[in-house]
């Protein structure tokens, strides 16, 4: 296996695309799902995913980023596995948003797995059939005698055999099968088993090129000022003791464009990024802050909680909800509220650009959407897409920030001005004070109550800015981004009205992993608890009352008390949690378990299960799910985000800190796969019901009721 | 600039650099070794961990003035063939996620299992919690730490 992120050189692909006979390409037809190879079609009416060159070298193409949740394992393994070829024996090339591979280059919502399945096991099974016939062909040999293994065909009655690469040729004049046979999932090799990750050693060796490495010849480094009060607008700047640091070649203005914001932004160019950054430290900057220095934290939860008394627009609406809870004899209201929270992925933000021939453009970069840049600098600077070349960097985590193409565009201008490549490389202190940030979401909820504890009527009402930035955003309406997964929860009420009020906010905000399940899951199921509570029940028991109907949701949480022991006594002092979410990415459970430690808790353990359908890796799902917990764990219980002066109060990680190796709980996961035709995402589900269910945790330990993140462990 | 000579897994590098510039950055854009990673600049995050004489320091807030003419062993230096009891541990319970952290990680490990062969857990809290996992591997780097110590 070899790290390979370049684009495509695009002769070579030619020359090897079948239309010379050189070698076989197989793909998807651009629009639909079907498996055709080049030569059959114009050469680039298809969308390639496999390369076999006469001298058995074997490509795979790889349009999903690498950023930690494994596409650069997952994805080439659905073709591997058909096409008979061990991953170790491939090049797995990460495509650069050209236009040939379609529009589905970018990775989030735990869709890339979901998105793929099929379509690229057919691919592979396709080309596999297409090179054991070329085989037949060339030994005149009945077809069924041949079979496919190892990048070779054999003939089994002679044993003898043929490598992949000299039926390049003979394959590509092949027709396309119509229906290729798909393996039966019991002769699987790579999926649903442990494959390692061919990225692993890289990553354990200081050999993964991530983006903050790329360096091309001629580059200069780049710091950037930026207005740390949000929506300033520059006035003046003293560069004169900039210019005097040694080794700084340079101060140009730039913007940085997130969203319907323009930053203006000061850039300072060095010979090596430490003489840039000791430059930008010398620069003197006056901003006008537009008024936006009186904003913070405090005030901005009171507009939120003023906000919460409006009707808000119907998100669902089920039965009378109004009648019922207004007649149930038992009530129940709470208020819940969440942080902003920032995405911190270790690597920071950066990007290298570079412009030649005044019309020309390279990019590399750690990004979730090379087909994002694609489209949006071809359209910007009116190129032609032959002209920008993209190289998909590894991501040093993500985590939805890269989806976004701020700091890219900062590269891209720089280079222009100075006609050199720049790479532009944001401080971690830019990192947390520029965001976007996962904004916060309120929550208000009320349940009516039989006297005997059945539920009658329930309603989650959620307060919040909205991610989504559209010119025709409607105020008026519900915003199912920002109620994502509220009305989807199997629990069956006979009467439910959610709904949505959006408030207003000008700090910058986006997708977070798993978006806005993250905050609704605590308020959701933390609520449930309370309803369990208040009408006598076990909460188990309680959900599984409200949900008579068979769902997956009740399989995840039949499952999750069973290997938690639910109803196994715990020592005094402890107390265990469940709470479970499903949204558009997946579904998964937990029951925590804790026990009282001084004023505060322990938590002494985690029990997962996460719902698959099919899973593609079971150790690298389990690998996710560990990882979502501890992300979750530091949004419930670390400073998060808060504002003074109209600007962040956190600026690094000693001040906003992350969860660390001692506080890590231990997480026990459990897959549910089985089979059946969904396939659920891996990257994201395993962080939603982590924090309700150590908060529903912490209230059966200690009786407090969390309705407020983040929270003190130490004393709750 | 002064002239420093900094050796980098017992090599030696002439550089003109700034007596302030971090290691970190000698190391990456001087030296021209990329695997220690810059997280956060001010020793909070462990991702530029290297050795200086055997110790582990966090390079991005240590001065090159400072380093030279000290042994310097990089991630790059621990082993030619990713074979360090260590990296094979790390391989083996598939630790790494996005990356990024894991050089930072590594070395601090190494360190940890070159004063304590058989850390406890304790031991393993207190050594390497300098170095954040934003992708969340703990559990898995505490179980490799655990496994090197047997292949060492
Ligand atoms: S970069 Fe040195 S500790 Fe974070
Ligand atoms: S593996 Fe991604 S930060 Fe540690």
């Amino acid at each position: 296996m070899e790290q390979v992120l370049s684009k495509i050189n695009r002769r070579h692909f030619l020359k090897v695309s079948g239309i010379t006979g050189a070698g076989f390409i197989i793909g998807l037809s651009l629009k639909g799902k079907n498996v055709v190879k080049a030569g059959e079609i114009a050469p680039y009416g298809l969308t390639p995913f496999v390369m076999i060159e006469k001298d058995g070298t074997i490509t795979i193409f790889n349009p999903k980023p690498e950023m930690g949740q494994g596409t650069f394992q997952s994805i080439p393994s659905l073709i591997a596995e058909e096409l008979e070829v061990p991953l170790t024996g491939v090049i797995i090339r990460q495509t650069g948003g050209e236009k040939i591979f379609g529009g589905g280059q970018s990775a989030g919502g735990s869709s890339s797995v979901r998105g793929s399945y099929f379509e690229l096991r057919k691919v592979g099974a396709s080309a596999k059939e297409m090179l054991v016939q070329a085989a037949a062909n060339q030994w005149k040999v009945p077809v069924e005698e041949c079979y496919a293994d190892d990048a070779k065909v054999f003939h089994k009655p002679s044993g003898k055999s043929i490598g992949y690469g000299d039926l390049a040729e003979a394959a590509s004049k092949l027709d396309v099968p119509k229906d290729p046979k798909l393996k039966d999932p019991k002769d699987f090799k790579l999926l649903g088993k442990n494959t390692p990750r061919p990225d692993i050693p890289l990553k354990s060796s200081g050999r993964a090129v991530f983006g903050i490495d790329v360096e091309v010849p001629g580059m200069v480094y780049a710091s950037v000022a930026h207005s740390p009060v949000f929506g300033a607008k520059l006035v003046s700047y003293d560069d004169a003791a900039a210019k005097k640091v040694k080794g700084v070649i340079g101060v140009e203005k730039c913007q940085r464009k997130f969203g319907p914001y323009t930053y203006d932004a000061i850039a300072v160019i060095g010979e090596n990024y430490w003489a840039a950054l000791q430059g930008r430290k010398a620069l003197t900057i006056k901003w006008d802050n537009q008024g936006n220095d009186t904003f913070n934290s405090k005030d901005y939860t009171q507009y939120l909680h003023d906000l919460s008394k409006q009707e808000g627009a119907i998100d669902k609406e089920e039965g009378d909800f109004d009648k019922a809870y207004s007649e149930a004899p038992v009530k129940v209201d709470a208020f819940y509220e969440t942080p902003v929270v920032s995405h911190s992925p270790i690597e920071p933000m950066n990007c290298v650009a570079s412009w030649t021939d005044g019309d020309k453009l390279e990019i590399w970069a750690s990004t979730q959407v090379p087909g994002g840049i694609m489209g949006e600098f071809t359209k910007k600077y009116n190129i032609p897409e032959e002209n920008l070349t993209i190289h998909t960097m590894f991501s040093g985590g993500a985590f939805g920030r890269r989806l976004y193409t701020d700091f890219v565009g900062e590269a891209v201008q720089l280079s222009k001005a100075i006609g050199k490549p720049v790479k532009v490389l944001w401080t971690r202190e830019d990192d947390t004070e520029q965001g976007p940030f996962r904004p916060m979401t309120f929550s208000a909820l009320k349940a009516g109550l039989s006297a005997d504890g059945k539920a009658l009527a329930f309603q989650h009402k959620v307060i919040s800015p909205t991610i989504r930035y559209s010119k025709n955003y409607d105020k008026t309406k519900t915003d199912g981004t920002m109620t994502e997964g509220i009305s989807e929860q199997k629990y069956e009420f006979p009467n439910m009205k959610n709904l949505y009020v959006n408030a207003d906010f000008h700090v910058p905000v986006a997708a977070w992993r798993a978006v806005t399940s993250t905050t609704l899951a605590f308020a959701h199921e933390s609520f449930i608890d309370e309803m369990a509570v208040k009408a006598n029940k076990d909460p188990m028991e309680f959900r599984l009352g409200l949900l008579t109907k068979d769902s997956d949701t009740k399989t995840v949480l039949q499952k999750l008390k069973e290997v938690s022991n639910w109803d196994k006594p715990l020592p005094a002092g402890w107390g265990r949690g469940v709470a479970q979410y499903e949204f558009f990415a997946g579904l998964a459970g937990y029951v925590i378990e804790v026990s009282k430690k001084g004023n505060g808790v322990n938590i002494e353990k985690a029990y997962a299960v996460i719902d698959l359908g099919t899973v593609v890796n079971p150790d690298m799902t389990k690998a996710q799910v560990e990882g979502a917990a501890v992300m979750a764990l530091t949004a419930a219980i670390k400073s998060g985000i808060t504002f003074e002066n109209g600007q962040t109060v956190q600026k690094n990680f000693n001040t906003n800190q992350l969860v660390r190796i001692n506080e890590m709980p231990k997480v026990e996961v459990h897959i549910l796969a089985n089979g059946g035709p969904r396939i659920k995402g891996v990257g994201e589900p395993g962080l939603p019901p982590f924090a309700p269910a150590l908060c529903n945790a912490i209230y059966a330990a200690t009786g407090k009721r969390i309705r407020k993140l983040p929270f003190d462990i130490h004393n709750v | 600039m002064p002239e420093y000579t900094l050796n980098v897994n017992n090599k030696d590098y002439k550089i003109d650099v700034d007596a302030q510039m971090p290691l970190l950055w000698a190391i990456r854009d001087f030296v021209g070794l990329k695997g220690t990673k810059f997280g956060c600049g001010i020793a909070q995050c462990g991702a530029c961990t290297v050795h200086l004489e055997g110790t582990p320091i966090r390079s991005c807030s240590f001065p090159v003035a400072a380093a030279a003419g000290k042994k310097i062993t990089t991630i790059e230096g621990i082993s030619e063939n990713i074979d360090h009891a260590v990296q094979k541990a790390w391989i083996e319970m598939q630790v790494p996620q996005c990356g990024y952290c894991q050089s930072g990680q590594i070395m601090s490990a190494v360190a940890l299992l070159k004063n304590k062969p058989h850390p406890t857990d304790a031991d393993i809290d207190a050594a390497m919690q300098g170095n954040l996992c934003r992708c969340g591997t703990y559990q898995r780097i505490r179980s490799a730490i655990h496994r090197a110590a047997e292949l060492v």
